[in-house]
């Protein structure tokens, strides 16, 4: 147990939580964003897989480390507008859809990915950049807080800054405002003019947007390479995280926090003989069990009030 | 009609199932009035209301505002054009507070953010000019079902409505709440706002308009100022009969009481009372008919005679055949010999994806004779279902074709057809001709009166006063979750007195009402 | 003439040649020979006794996986838990396949049942909170595909890992329990009868048992199912039980028939694929035969253009993209239909 203790209690160890939560956190508020406007887009996995192939790609074509993180978001943007007008136009189911989007991704990656380097595997060929990690002056002198918050990469530090702007987008904005309406009572948001359709193509292309920025990061910044399948369940973990975080931003953000120390403890606890494998599938059985007891306390809050309005 | 400020000319609208709502309506509106639109469930006010709106376009006829006419394409263009319309089932996003409702659509803005408090200054400014309180602040999902409608209303003013469409407002109103209600349409008026309130209470329309249209079968039957004409009148022109049926009736003695309902009471949540005291019997070839506007506790009745109020508790009780139902399940409830056909032959009464033959066994693939071990028996099966597509003169192209294409005269043939087969003891028949074709109609009624001769006990739910005075041998009328009238020779009583009953004119002492329960 | 009944039919040729259209521009934009590369994406399948054992070796998975779907989705339950029951059933398989001795008919009996059992309690669980508390059957079932991947690789690595081999893959089975093949000179193994039985059954239960129409009806209107007296929630519970019985067969007859080891270190994926098949097969027992085949062979052919030309396989997961897409789009080729629809209205 000491030895458990020794590696948590240990400032490299808050460090690595706030590096593993990154690409988990963007992505779990991609998926916010979009469950919010009544959509749910399971295609995370997915369009975090094809950003994070185009960030490697466009900057190594254009050696800049900026723009391929443009290129990034764009790609990934444009999947999850694919995935909106098919589901939004056709009326493409919206799971089936995601599912499309994951299939097309774990395969289209790789196809692309041979085609440019002749390699399957890794983009090892390709010079591609990260983006940089950054000091934080006066921060990083201070003692215990120094080490743990400086010295992050830029993109971790943005996903700290994005919980604050997702936070003001739903709750401080028009565009927020009619994103949840449309979430909560389409019908009340379509008799005063507001576009469903239209809000939900906007949830979709932010929730692509935020979990291509996840993508990005993985590629460009946890490691400095493209590797086939690199997102190796973060998309779902994203998912689950903002379910257990009951849609809010804040418990969103919480719950890929806590996802995340999950994370970073399966190295940790390794040094306790607890394997790796069942660790990683702790995210997923919090997320069941906590549906569980939504649903259960859901079903009896109902039966109580259809007593209570029936019997009285 | 040089002052109309808003009309519709000949409007009809076919709806893609074929069904005709509207037919030929006139309808005119002044500026400044409060005008009611009067008439039955499915007479046509929902979709004329629905055209005025931009819900809908009509099939044919135009939409004039001051002499010009105006094409709505949608809800947008009519509120542009100075109409709002507070529907009957709100139009609020609850976990929203009330100013938040309020400018949903329109938002104030500060830099690219949401203005909170401006929308809180608009709400209550305008309150406070239409005189209408409301706490901005609150959530509307805590609120009263009179404060969420006066949100309603005041989403629609704050949007610049001239004109104010309300539909059946006081459908879910105390009668306090009611009270304050007319007081504000009033004061609205009086402030120049043009009014169109649609109803189905002859009092309320009585008390606060100052003319109504009246529509029935989808036509409009005249518009009349609300001075000159008496309750009667209006009832007479609400609920007339077109075709008058005539069926040959066995005149056979009636058996022992199948149904026995005992003093059935059930409230909901607001402690607004559905069902109270409801107690009456139907007997072993006796046709039970209930009339009664939509609304009046008609659907709860049922749903406490078909296993749909299983566990809320509730008192008195519901037998039949002398056995207590209200915490059986569905099964059961059928295996005592219960038929029911429902109201809504598409969501519960049909499968649409399903073949006309799977639609026929629902009820019965468990018998014995419709099973070969664990395998249902094909054969009998085909040859039950052909016999019944014959006998109930479905047209289709055979029983394996799927019942979703079928027109809604057939699609009911099939459910009447699947329910009067299995020898049931008590029937409960809800609307069982609603939208369907007069042939069609007649044929069910046909079948009614053959299980009648069978000695089958049939409850007849209809808003159709022509089926229920035609059929029944004895009737019920409700009213706000009363009995509050019976007759025991229903071909005898004129629809005009009917239409007092069910409008809540007049109503009958507990004696007279008593006498349906002398299962007793 | 074309009629509206066959619309469908009509529908998913429209998206298979869609599909395969899109299949021929990526080749011809990547490739340096488009013409001949065509040629192997569609004919090299068909070449040898060997290729054509391939497609069938790889239909059989996608027939279990697709028959399951096809139940759930029959019963308009929306899970997709195939996957992880394929994997952990195949693990399960795999422990009976090295640590049992039995003889060459029993092994691969009891290790089998008993991996279709475990997918049967899986699969129930997520029915079971579907029918008694209205928990999202698709979430739930989504999670259970990364817990049933993670503990069926900590099984994998801790128990049945073989330290000598080079890489994550299990003990070899006992050769009692691998499947024999069917047909000298190819891999198809037992599994293909296996599967084609469950298929006849499946479509027997469906069409012609109680249960099969009580599971039909709940599908196509719970609320009419619960109104002619059906207890929905146990069709619920059963049609869950059953589709993770075949799921689970579906991964432990794949082990045991392909394999000597077990070596799966990732989710194979068999289960989202067997969505696509349900969808290609409109949900219908013996359809699912005819979609697995379309699928595997349009997979083995880009496993064959990929060995023999310039582009790689992978092309083919975007083909599966678009099918899905396509074909689980109401509203495509939706107009055409109210043409038509129309037309006959006028007609008659």
């Amino acid at each position: 147990m000491n030895s458990l203790l020794n590696v948590i209690l240990t400032t490299d160890f808050a460090f690595s939580v706030l590096r593993v939560t990154t690409p988990i956190l963007f992505a779990a508020l991609g998926a916010l964003i979009s469950n919010r406007a009544g959509i749910i887009n399971i295609g995370m996995e997915g369009i975090m897989l094809v950003s994070a192939l185009a960030g490697v790609i466009v900057s190594a074509y254009t050696q800049s480390a900026w723009v391929g993180l443009l290129g990034a978001v764009l790609s990934g943007t444009l999947i999850a507008g694919i995935l909106a007008f098919f589901t939004l136009k056709f009326k493409t189911h919206i799971i089936l859809g995601g599912v499309a989007i994951n299939m097309f991704a774990s395969g289209g990656t790789v196809f692309i990915l041979y085609l440019l380097s002749g390699d399957k595997g890794s983009s090892t060929s390709l010079a591609s950049k990260v983006l940089p990690s950054i000091d934080i002056p006066l921060l990083q002198d201070i003692p215990v807080l120094g080490p743990i918050l400086s010295g992050h990469h830029i993109l971790t530090y943005f996903s700290i800054l994005s919980v604050l702007v997702v936070y003001y987008l739903l709750n401080r904005t028009p565009l927020g405002l009619r994103i949840r309406s449309v979430g909560e009572n389409p019908h009340a948001a379509q008799s005063v003019g507001v576009s469903v359709v239209r809000i939900q193509y906007s949830a979709l292309l932010l929730s692509g947007f935020f979990a291509s920025l996840g993508g990005a990061y993985m590629s460009m910044g946890y490691l400095s390479l493209f590797t086939r399948d690199m997102i190796a369940g973060r998309g779902w973990i994203a998912i689950a995280a903002e379910s257990m975080g009951r849609s809010t931003t804040v418990g969103t953000a919480l719950t890929s926090l806590l996802f995340g120390a999950a994370d970073a403890l399966s190295n940790a606890l390794q040094v306790l003989k607890i394997p790796a494998e069942l660790i990683a599938t702790l995210p997923y059985v919090a997320t069941v069990i906590g549906l569980i007891i939504y649903a259960v306390s859901e079903t009896r809050k109902k039966n109580k009030k259809l007593k209570a309005t029936i019997t009285k | 009609m040089a002052n109309a400020l808003l009309e519709m000319r000949g409007i009809t609208k076919v709806y893609p199932n074929g069904v005709v709502a509207n037919k030929d309506v006139e309808f005119s509106l002044r500026e400044g009035e409060i005008h009611a639109i009067a008439g039955e469930n499915g007479a046509g006010k929902s979709t004329l209301m629905k055209i005025m709106f931009g819900m809908e376009s009509p099939s044919e006829g135009g939409l004039y505002i001051r002499g010009e006419q105006v094409k709505l394409q949608s809800p947008q263009d009519a509120i542009d054009r100075g109409i709002g319309m507070v529907h009957q089932h709100f139009m609020l996003v609850p976990s929203f507070t009330v100013a938040e409702n309020m400018v949903l659509g329109m938002e104030p803005k500060k830099g690219v953010g949401f203005n909170y408090a401006e929308a809180v200054r608009l709400t209550e400014a305008t309150a406070r000019k239409y005189n209408l309180s409301v706490n901005a602040k609150a959530k509307v999902e805590d609120l009263s079902v009179g404060m969420k409608q006066k949100v309603e209303i005041l989403k629609a003013l704050v949007r610049g409505a001239k004109i104010l469409i309300l539909d059946e407002p006081t459908a879910v109103l105390t009668p306090q709440e009611t009270e304050e209600l007319f007081h504000e349409l009033q004061q609205l008026k009086e402030q120049g706002h043009t009014i169109v309130f649609i109803s189905h209470k002859l009092k309320e329309v009585k008390a606060i308009c100052d003319r109504i249209t009246i529509m029935r079968g989808g036509r409009s039957e005249g518009v009349f100022d609300t001075k000159e004409v008496t309750e009667q009148e209006i009832s007479r022109l609400m609920v007339g009969r077109d075709v008058v049926l005539k069926y040959d009736k066995s005149d056979l003695p009636y058996g022992k009481p199948v149904l026995a309902v005992e003093g059935l009471s059930v409230s909901d949540g607001q402690g607004k009372a559905l069902l109270s005291g409801i107690s009456f019997s139907v007997r072993e070839g006796q046709i039970v008919g209930i009339a009664g506007v939509e609304g009046n506790g008609q659907t709860q009745l049922i749903e406490a005679l078909t296993g749909g109020l299983r566990g809320v508790g509730g008192s008195g009780s519901v037998q039949v055949k002398g056995k207590d139902i209200r915490e059986l399940d569905i099964l059961d409830i059928r295996n005592l010999g219960v038929s029911y056909i429902p109201e809504d032959r598409m969501r519960q009464g049909s499968a649409g994806e399903a073949s006309i033959a799977d639609n026929l066994i629902s009820t019965r693939y468990r018998q014995k004779d419709m099973n070969k071990g664990p395998f249902l028996h094909g054969s009998r099966i085909a040859a039950l279902a052909s016999a019944l597509v014959e006998e109930f003169k479905v047209r289709c192209s055979g029983p394996q074709q799927p019942i979703g294409m079928l027109s809604g005269g057939n699609m009911q043939k099939v459910v009447v057809a699947r329910e009067c087969s299995t020898n049931p003891q008590l029937l409960i028949a809800e609307q069982p001709t609603r939208g369907v074709d007069i042939g069609a109609a007649q044929f069910i009624h046909q079948k009614l009166l053959e299980l009648r001769s069978a000695n089958c006990a049939t409850l007849l739910v209809s808003a159709d006063l022509n089926e229920i005075l035609e059929l029944s041998d004895s009737l019920l009328v409700m009213y706000e979750g009363q009995i509050v009238a019976y007759f025991d020779n229903p071909s005898a009583v004129g629809e005009e007195e009917l239409g007092l009953y069910m409008l809540g004119i007049n109503r009958q002492d507990k004696e007279q009402t008593g006498r349906a329960a002398y299962h007793v | 003439m074309f009629k509206v009944k066959y619309f469908e039919a009509i529908r998913t040729a429209a998206v298979i040649v869609i599909a395969l259209i899109i299949a021929f521009l990526i080749i011809s934009l990547v490739s340096d020979h488009p013409v001949k590369t065509i040629g192997i994406f569609l004919w090299e399948p068909l070449s040898t006794k060997g290729h054509i054992g391939n497609v069938i070796e790889m239909a059989i998975p996608l027939m279990f996986t697709g028959l399951a779907v096809s139940l759930l989705f029959r019963a308009n339950m929306f899970n997709l838990g195939a996957e992880g029951i394929f994997y952990f059933s195949g693990v399960v398989t795999t422990a009976l396949a090295i640590h049992l001795s039995l003889n060459s008919w029993f092994h691969p009996v009891v290790a089998i049942l008993a991996g279709s059992i475990v997918g049967a309690l899986l699969s129930a669980i997520p029915g079971i909170l579907k029918a008694k508390w209205n928990a999202n059957e698709l979430v739930t079932s989504l999670m259970f595909n990364n817990i049933l991947f993670g503990v069926g690789l900590y099984l994998l690595n801790y128990y049945l890992r073989d330290a000598k081999a080079f890489a994550n893959v299990s003990f070899k089975f006992e050769k009692t329990a691998q499947l024999s093949k069917l047909f000298a000179g190819t891999r198809i193994h037992t599994g293909l009868i296996i599967v084609l039985v469950l298929i006849v059954l499946a479509h027997l239960f469906l069409y012609r048992t109680k249960w099969g129409y009580e599971l039909r009806m709940t599908g196509v209107n719970r609320d009419f199912a619960r109104y002619s007296g059906m207890k929905t929630a146990k069709v619920i519970i059963l049609v869950h039980l059953i589709a993770g019985f075949i799921a689970g067969m579906g991964g432990s007859v794949e082990v045991l028939g392909m394999y000597s080891r077990f070596q799966w270190t990732s989710l194979p994926g068999y289960g989202m694929d067997g969505a696509l098949v349900a969808m290609l097969a409109k949900n219908n027992p013996f359809s699912v035969i005819v979609s697995a085949l379309f699928l595997a062979y349009i997979r083995i052919g880009a496993d064959m253009m990929s060995r023999l030309s310039d582009v790689p396989s992978e092309m083919i997961s975007i083909i599966q993209a678009v099918i899905i897409l396509l074909i689980s789009a109401e509203q495509f080729l939706k107009f055409w239909k109210n043409r038509m629809l129309l037309k006959e209205a006028k007609e008659a």
